[in-house]
């Protein structure tokens, strides 16, 4: 009997299609045309000191990745049960709790990279696109969609920090990933530049790459 | 003597925002009017002055190994520092609920000019940047309260002279592209590179 009654409710709810168009909307969206660190403004802070060399910023973008999935997923669950005067306290704590396992996990399994990112894994915490997204999306939509939504935005985060990791490295110490590549092409003098290795050059890199995106995208900010 | 050193040290050479990139969002989003630039970089200065101290104290008296040994003998071996971030974070976020409440009590005209940016200051990360770094650093009380002042009066320098520039910028033709945020990112590189020339300094 109550199969039956179970197979109806479905027939009535006809569910979405796994990656229907509005879906694929969410996923999509954030990697260009609102994209989180050049058009939305957010999330700068703890993740440009990581980028001198390409290694450490991959390890970053995958734990943002991680704990945005997962505190996206989390909050999402229990948003209905969160009281409104105290749900950035609640939201802060779900995700202190995944950046201390991402944390410990690197602490166990690969203890350079944690003394190279040192506090900065800790900063993860107040990456402004993490609560900003839990606060603009998964509070108020199913589970589903803001795992799609936070992918998407962590996605996009991630490309960036990964283009300015990759010039910077480049420009500052003339390799890609460790290798030294203009020294495998045959130009040992290569004239490397310690600004690029410096916070400057992550500024004015940055700079660029919003520009050549927007111009790009024709968006104009008043 | 050595406090004063740390503090000019704290706000010039390892200037939170130029060296750390720390508190860019609300550096960035904030930065359009030097009141109000001038208003968050107050009230980071007070959190970041008290929150280190604070979360010094927990450090030292909680959360390292055999910290908690002033309660028993047998807590001697307990070591709590993964609960490190976790602590740190409900210290600042409720730190700051606390400054609202009572700021709000108090004093309505601050409130409502500082209103909107308190809570905003809870997710700015120049406060937990400011917790972590101390700890990295083997301060004492002193420099932990010291530091934090530094740090914070290094941020507020930084936002307000970076408000101070962009309010002149409306007067500029910047390329469509390079407006707001893209003129915004080459003006704190600038203004970075500004501030590079504390680093030859000697205190």
């Amino acid at each position: 009997m109550s199969e039956v009654k179970e197979k109806e409710v479905l027939k009535v709810k006809k569910s979405e299609a796994l990656l229907s168009k509005r879906r694929k909307n969410i996923l999509i969206d954030p990697l260009d045309d609102n994209n989180p660190v050049t058009i939305q403004v957010l999330g700068i802070c703890s993740a440009l000191a990581v980028t001198i060399k390409l290694e450490p910023t991959i390890v970053m973008s995958l734990s943002v990745v991680f704990v945005m999935i997962f505190s996206s997923l989390l909050t999402s669950l229990v948003r209905d049960y969160i009281p409104v005067r105290v749900r950035i306290i609640v939201q802060l704590a779900i995700i202190a709790s995944l950046v201390t396992l991402v944390s410990e996990f690197l602490k166990a399994f690969n203890y350079e990279m944690f003394k190279v990112l040192g506090a900065f894994v800790g900063l993860i915490i107040t990456n402004c696109i993490i609560l900003g997204r839990l606060e603009a999306y998964a509070m108020g939509n199913k589970p589903y969609d803001s795992i799609l939504d936070a992918m998407g935005s962590s996605v996009g985060y991630a490309w960036i920090i990964l283009a300015v990791a990759f010039f910077r490295e480049l420009l500052g110490s003339g390799s890609v990933l460790g290798y030294k590549v203009f020294e495998m092409i045959g130009w040992e003098t290569f004239p490397t530049n310690g600004l690029f290795v410096d916070s400057i050059g992550a500024f004015i890199i940055l700079g660029l790459i919003i520009w050549v995106q927007r111009s790009r995208n024709g968006y104009v900010e008043n | 003597m050595d406090l004063i050193n740390l503090i000019i040290k704290s706000a010039f050479m390892d200037n939170m925002v130029f060296a750390y990139f720390l508190g860019m969002c609300s550096f960035l989003a904030v930065s359009k009017k030097v009141s109000t630039a001038n208003g968050l970089g107050l009230a980071v200065i007070f959190v970041l002055t008290c929150t280190a101290p604070l979360n010094w104290l927990i450090q030292q008296k909680i959360l390292n190994e055999g910290a908690l040994s002033w309660i028993g003998p047998q807590f001697a071996t307990v070591d709590l520092s993964f609960l490190q971030l976790l602590m740190f974070i409900a210290v600042i976020a409720s730190f700051v609920q606390l400054v609202e409440m009572v700021i709000e009590k108090f004093s309505p005209a601050l409130y409502g000019s500082l209103g909107i940016f308190l809570p905003l200051i809870a997710v700015n990360c120049a406060i937990l940047g400011g917790s972590l770094f101390m700890v990295q650093r083997d301060f004492n009380l002193q420099e932990a309260t010291a530091f934090g002042f530094g740090s914070g009066l290094g941020f507020y320098l930084a936002i307000v002279a970076l408000a101070a520039i962009r309010e002149k910028l409306k007067y500029s033709h910047v390329p469509d592209g390079l407006k707001g945020l893209g003129i915004t990112m080459l003006l704190t590189g600038l203004m970075g590179l500004a501030f590079k020339t504390f680093i030859g300094m000697t205190l």
